[in-house]
């Protein structure tokens, strides 16, 4: 048995990345020199609409790129299954320019090591800047978002889940909590 | 979809899913190779021990880049002739090689069967590069990417497989592959290099190349052993070439995107004209390039899963 | 043995005698090493030993043609004293014991030497087979008369093949002084090759170098021509193939004095087993395909296999467990021909009748032997059989020191729960691990 909490709807989605776009703008005062990459398979949907939020507002869309961090994940060792790795497609040259990752939730911080670690792999960037659209709390490494939808305080026994038309979802952010049985 | 199993020894015991799994990876391990830096760290701390019981350049060289790429150690080891002058067996030789604490051992062996040995009496990975006449599987997924990349689907491909089947582990891996996919497998060679009972495979069998390559769409070369002269499979090498070689008058008989491939190294003027070898048609170097992507795809999705 | 012999009486058990078609329940005495009575009831005299054999099977101790003792020369896989003791275990209380031992038992003193170590260790009784070949190089004949004399029952060169088809007539017409079998290990060892399982689709899979039926049906058509032509007892060893087992029915037909025995592994398994590279399947000849296996087994019903032999042929262990192309060929037998020929009653090729008389009349007429039977005054050599004792097989259960069986971890039904070896009782516990 779990409950299910609607955290975001679809609305609230759309604007809480609106607000993103615009600080992203206002922080790097403009689209120049901004790429986006997104990690597989969330973040590249989210850094998808953030392209097309910005491209409205500037003009511009920025390019997106897409990140799979498989391979710089540092518990290969200890899953149970190999996780699929997909392909990684950055299709533009990063060095010297600002890279806003985007991710959908944000949780111990280890994605999010393994994703720089990555970039740093793949190019020289001016600087790595880091946008989710949820914030749940309980990091194991030093890493904080520049850019957060919501901060959502959670538990570890409860699960976000970040549903995205792209996946064949209606759009909407689902808090489950399992409940043992009576 | 993961790969539930320890080792990889043949391409006939591989389920068509895992298939995909692997050649899947693969096509994303290609993108890896394209980077400046073209190594990642998953396999970071892991061992792979190459253990060479025949000499091989190309494939022992494709599986060590691809283990380093992945940031693994690499020791490699040509036990040929030393560990048989000197009578150790080959239980005791990979004991001792267990023993150093290798995650995976990469075997090449001349007899059928070897690493199908090694991988039930050892705890570590077992990947098959080549036993006696049985299989080479990295080669037959190779095989299988080259093929997908340009071809898309192996339904209904017809696939022309030359030359001599019966000591061929190539051939083998091919074939299963290939009819796994649905593809339409041809074997050419002389009835004295043909196995008995591949029929029953699904495969059709030619004596005749000319007649094997009407409308062919691709065509897979295997690589002569020139010792197998004078021992009464053919008379000589050059009624072999003259029966079994590719050139481009034959190859004109297949379908004009016919894709020409060779396992390597090639016998120029034997198995196929330099003509050929190097022409359009040919996909032989993406093979090597798609060698060493498979072979990562290997070692990286048998590092995962607890393994009971 | 040289405790005094008991008196045993043998009690309720169902008496069946191939050799006199006698099948009837009733008690057996055994007195001074010989088969004092036998009848449906008989009173136990003084200092008897009583075995209470109901339900059991009384039949004359199992004969076995075709046993390597490995000794001289090769005591790290088998000796004389291990294999009597898996031949008693397993039924048996004859074994003819294979010449291919190092030296070559293609002289008196090898034999002499071979008996000899039967009277000190043996357990049941051996009868050596004397090469046909000097070294059995099939070069020159060996010295029969004197191999004869010194206690050979059939000459053999097997495991190496006589391939000079002009030296194996030879043979075959001196053997006729002497009125011996020649058994013959047919091979050709040139369409052999370097196989090492059966050539067809099993053996294209895995890769491993096929040996063609005809490379056995070949010799077999070869010494049914030469038995043909000089009239001499031809016994051919371990039939696995169809054609041989046409090619013998034909020539039994024609009259031709030619024998065949066959062995469970070949109306047991296919060359299915070999999958996985098991090195306990890999023997010569290998294991057939299904209709091979089908042959057999109607050649065994039809009676042109007059015989089951085991052809145990242990091994050591490091031997084996080796790539298939280095493992030598062979499995162990002894322990468990018994209740894979029992199968063959289970599953109605033979009835129990003929499943006995192919292991104990049939090897002994082709030895020209009064045993294999039970008749009062005659040795006492008796098997004493649970027809129905389930067993699993096990490895360190074996008394032969050779492990490798493909069987192990099969469960078999029936077991020799006693044999009697000229009129000594030896009684087969199932050993704890077993």
């Amino acid at each position: 048995m779990a409950v299910e909490h609607v955290i975001l709807n679809s609305n609230e989605i759309s604007r809480a990345l609106t607000r993103i776009a615009h600080e992203v703008l206002e922080r790097n005062k403009g689209a120049k020199d901004i790429v986006l990459v997104g990690i597989r398979t969330g973040g590249v949907y989210l850094a998808q609409r953030l392209s097309r939020r910005i491209e409205k507002i500037e003009g511009d869309a920025p390019p997106v790129g897409v990140l799979d961090i498989t391979l710089y994940r540092d518990d290969l060792d200890t899953r149970s299954a190999t996780p699929a790795l997909e392909t990684t497609d950055i299709p533009f040259d990063m060095t010297d320019r600002r890279v806003v990752l985007v991710d959908d939730v944000l949780y111990t911080g280890r994605t999010i090591r393994a994703a720089l670690d990555s970039l740093i792999d793949l190019g020289r960037p001016k600087e790595i800047q880091l946008a989710v659209l949820i914030d749940r709390g309980h990091r194991e490494l030093p890493i904080r978002a520049d850019y957060v939808g919501k901060n959502l305080p959670t538990a570890f026994d409860e699960k976000v889940l970040v549903l995205l038309e792209e996946a064949g979802e209606e759009d909407r952010v689902i808090l489950k909590r399992a409940v043992r049985d009576a | 979809m993961t790969l539930k199993r320890k080792d990889i020894l043949s391409i006939a015991d591989l389920e068509r899913e895992e298939m995909d799994l692997i050649l899947h990876t693969a096509e994303s391990f290609k993108e890896v190779s394209m980077r400046d830096i073209k190594k990642v760290p998953a396999l970071r701390g892991k061992t792979v021990i190459n253990l060479f019981f025949e000499p091989s350049t190309r494939t022992r060289t494709s599986f060590e880049l691809a283990a380093k790429r992945l940031s693994a150690d690499v020791i490699n080891i040509s036990a040929g002739a030393s560990s048989t002058t000197k009578h150790e067996t080959l239980l005791d030789t990979s004991k001792n090689i267990q023993a150093l604490q290798s995650d995976y051992i990469v075997v090449r062996h001349h007899s059928s069967g070897a690493a199908h040995f090694l991988a039930s009496a050892l705890h570590c990975s077992v990947i098959n590069a080549g036993d006696g006449t049985h299989e080479h599987p990295s080669q037959g997924l190779l095989d299988l990417l080259t093929i997908k990349e340009k071809r898309g689907d192996f339904k209904g491909l017809k696939v022309v497989i030359v030359g001599d089947i019966l000591h061929s582990r190539v051939a083998n891996s091919d074939i299963h592959g290939l009819l796994k996919y649905g593809a339409d497998v041809h074997l050419v060679g002389p009835p004295t290099l043909i196995p008995r009972g591949i029929e029953k495979w699904g495969v059709t069998v030619h004596y005749h190349l000319d007649e094997a390559l009407a409308s062919a769409d691709v065509i897979i070369l295997l690589r002569l052993q020139l010792e197998r002269q004078g021992k009464s499979f053919f008379p000589t090498i050059r009624e072999y070439s003259k029966l079994y070689g590719l050139n481009r008058r034959r190859l004109s008989l297949a379908d004009p995107k016919c894709l020409v491939m060779h396992p390597g190294p090639i016998n120029r003027g034997i198995e196929v004209t330099s003509e050929v070898a190097d022409g359009l048609s040919s996909v032989i170097l993406e093979q090597v390039t798609n060698g060493l992507a498979v072979r990562m795809a290997l070692f990286f999705l048998l590092s995962g899963g607890s393994r009971e | 043995m040289s405790d005094p012999l008991e008196k045993i009486l043998i009690k309720g058990g169902r008496i069946l005698d191939p050799a006199s078609n006698r099948d009837e329940v009733g008690d057996l005495l055994v007195e001074d090493g010989l088969i004092r009575e036998l009848g449906p009831s008989i009173k136990a005299p003084n200092d008897c030993k009583t075995i209470d054999a109901k339900g059991k099977l009384v039949v004359p101790g199992l004969i076995d043609l075709h046993t390597h003792l490995r000794e001289p020369g090769f005591e790290y896989k088998e000796t004389v004293a291990t294999a009597t003791a898996a031949a008693a275990w397993g039924g048996f209380t004859t074994v003819c014991c294979m010449p291919n031992t190092e030296p070559v038992n293609d002289n008196q003193a090898v034999t002499e030497f071979i008996l000899e170590k039967a009277k000190e260790e043996g357990i049941v009784h051996v009868l050596p087979v004397g090469a046909i070949t000097k070294g059995s190089k099939g070069e020159e004949l060996a010295e029969m008369a004197e191999l004869v004399a010194a206690g050979c029952v059939a000459v053999s060169d097997d495991g190496l093949p006589v391939m000079n088809s002009q030296v194996m007539r030879q043979a075959m017409n001196y053997a006729k002084i002497f009125d011996v079998p020649v058994i013959d290990h047919c091979e050709d060892l040139n369409l052999t090759a370097d196989g090492v399982m059966f050539e067809g689709e099993v053996s294209t899979a895995l890769g491993l170098r096929g040996i063609p039926a005809s490379s056995e049906t070949v010799m077999v058509a070869r010494d049914i021509e030469l038995a043909e032509l000089t009239g001499a007892r031809v016994h051919l060893a371990h039939i696995s193939t169809a054609g041989s087992v046409a090619l013998i029915r034909d020539a039994k037909r024609r009259g031709v004095r030619v024998t065949a025995e066959t062995c469970p592994h070949y109306f047991t398994l296919t060359d299915e087993a070999v999958r996985g590279y098991n090195s306990n399947a890999k023997m010569k000849p290998p294991l057939g395909a299904q209709s091979d296996q089908a042959a057999v087994r109607a050649g065994l019903a039809d009676g042109t296999l007059e015989v089951i032999a085991t052809d145990h042929a242990p091994h050591a262990a490091d031997e084996k467990e080796q790539e298939l192309d280095c493992a030598p060929f062979g499995i162990v037998g002894l322990e468990t021909a018994l209740p894979l020929s029992l199968r063959l009653v289970d599953e109605g090729v033979l009835s129990l009748m003929e499943a006995i008389r192919k292991l104990t009349a049939g090897p002994a007429a082709v030895l020209g032997k009064k045993t294999g039977r039970l008749e009062i005054g005659d040795r006492a050599d008796i098997s004493i059989i649970d027809p129905n004792a389930e067993w699993t097989v096990k490895a360190q259960s074996f008394k032969s020191l050779g492990k490798n069986s493909p069987f192990i971890g099969w469960t078999m039904k029936g077991r020799a729960t006693a044999v009697i070896v000229a009129g000594k009782l030896i009684e087969n516990a199932l050993s704890s691990t077993g």
